[in-house]
């Protein structure tokens, strides 16, 4: 019953290059990702591309990319609930997972970025105005690395639901954004974590875009309740699946 | 649950043990300045760099309409087409330009300028035997993009490398001027820098869509 061996496609051999050199290959993700041209969301309209995409084989600047972190990350930067002099108002939750290739990898050190509402559903952007209050106490964003064994975690409150134009009484769900960049060009990737029980996934186009139920609802933290501090915090796990290279290190590419 | 305890499952339930699918990605929505943007997010290079230049221009949606609410990333490997990364099968090397990054980021002002401050990247030895021409790799996102869009920004005055380059020779001729930033000395609409220009405007959409890749 593994979704694995449906969703992470055929892996292509590596290619040695003339020069004698092997590089990973990372393999697509089939049917994963929702489509640019998503009519229920409605500014994809003017905002996918129409023409066919064009393949770029994989080579140097692909299977490589940058490694940020070091430098870039403070220790409150992962407690979203100390950033400021007084406790932002809301339910307190921690977020817990592993960053993972399609492989079965960890991938350490990598940076994760994360943005979100406060408690009320209120963004701290200009451009985010519905009435519903901004926390004095709460940015709503942070950073924060994995370790070596893929693993990260950061200190929040629940965001809020909050409306949006798109169509009628549109809502999104409650939502984490969250941007990693894996350790190859390849591998970027910015998404968002869902809540689960949330009434308002169901009519929320951008979650439905992704037209897979299982892959939507990889999307979905898990509540864990062993690992809720009593107390103090709600904990969720949330582990992220980036695109693996393939079995064959360029170590081995002398072989032949 | 012995079971469980036996085989780590991921937070989705899949056994740790084996091949994973891959997380779904979505938009970065309309606020992504909050995170995304970065004080030193254009610099790829310091700006006292010697030899270093400026890559900007538009993006642009299918109306072309300036799109606000976006982020150019861009990826390169630094004046000698080295990488200071472990994959780079020919050794990681720290660049001979200090400070060099080979990450830049800029997220789209109210008018819809992007632009990163770079030294030019080195050619690269290509898996075929041949020859890229210098060239970033740039990912696209916006609100209204449920994920990223990947091209390429290549030099005008590479005219030799862009004639052989392999990536290139792929895409219909008469979309390849999209992917080939047009160098110019002034730069009155931009803010002070660098004395080169680069200028490549990025179409989501439309007349003279940019060309997009299959990665």
């Amino acid at each position: 019953m593994s979704e694995g061996t449906t969703d992470v496609g055929q892996l292509p051999p590596a290619v040695p290059s003339a020069g004698g050199f092997r590089l990973p290959r990372y393999a697509k993700a089939q049917g994963v990702h929702p489509p640019l041209d998503s009519p229920d969301y409605r500014s994809t309209a003017l905002r996918h591309p129409k023409q066919p995409l064009v393949l770029l084989p994989q080579n140097l600047t692909e299977v490589t990319g940058p490694l940020l972190g070091e430098g870039r990350v403070r220790p409150e930067d992962a407690d979203l609930t100390r950033q400021h002099a007084g406790e932002p108002i809301g339910q307190r939750i921690i977020v817990s997972g592993r960053v993972l290739d399609a492989g079965g990898k960890v991938v350490p050190d990598t940076l994760l970025e994360i943005w979100q509402a406060n408690a009320a559903g209120r963004y701290r952007h200009l451009r985010d105005q519905w009435p519903a209050p901004l926390d004095p106490n709460f940015d709503g964003v942070g950073r924060v690395l994995t370790d070596s064994a893929g693993r990260y975690s950061f200190t929040t409150v629940q965001p809020g639901a909050y409306p949006w134009g798109n169509h009628h009484n549109a809502w999104r769900p409650a939502h984490i954004h969250l941007s990693l960049f894996g350790r190859a060009f390849t591998q970027r990737l910015v998404t968002q974590l869902y809540f689960p029980g949330d009434p308002l996934q169901p009519y929320d186009p951008i979650m439905q875009s992704i037209r897979d139920e299982r892959a939507r609802q990889r999307l979905v933290a898990r509540f864990d309740l062993e690992t809720t501090q009593p107390q103090w915090a709600l904990s969720y796990h949330f582990d992220v699946v980036l695109r693996g290279p393939d079995a064959t290190p360029f170590e081995e590419a002398h072989d032949e | 649950m012995s079971d469980e305890a036996a085989t780590p499952l991921t937070s989705f339930g899949a056994p740790l043990d084996g091949p994973l699918p891959i997380t779904p990605s979505q938009t970065v929505g309309p606020f992504l300045h909050i995170a995304l943007e970065w004080p030193d997010g254009p610099d790829v290079v310091p700006a006292a760099t010697p030899g270093a230049v400026r890559i900007g221009g538009l993006l642009l949606d299918g109306a072309g309409e300036p799109v606000a609410d976006g982020l150019v990333e861009t990826w390169q490997a630094d004046p000698d087409g080295r990488f200071d990364h472990p994959d780079d099968p020919r050794g990681r090397t720290t660049s001979t330009v200090p400070g060099f990054r080979g990450f830049g980021r800029s997220t789209t002002s109210a008018e819809g300028h992007w632009h990163v401050v770079t030294v030019k990247p080195g050619a690269l030895p290509a898996a075929d035997g041949g020859t890229e021409a210098p060239h970033l790799d740039v990912t696209v996102m916006a609100r209204g993009m449920l994920d990223r869009v990947v091209t390429r920004i290549y030099f005008e005055d590479d005219t030799e490398l862009l004639a052989q380059d392999p990536v290139l020779s792929a895409v219909p001729e008469d979309r390849r001027a999209t992917l080939v930033a047009r160098r110019r000395e002034s730069s009155s609409d931009l803010p002070a820098g660098p004395d080169v220009d680069y200028r490549l405007d990025l179409r989501l959409q439309g007349d003279d869509e940019t060309v997009f890749f299959d990665l």
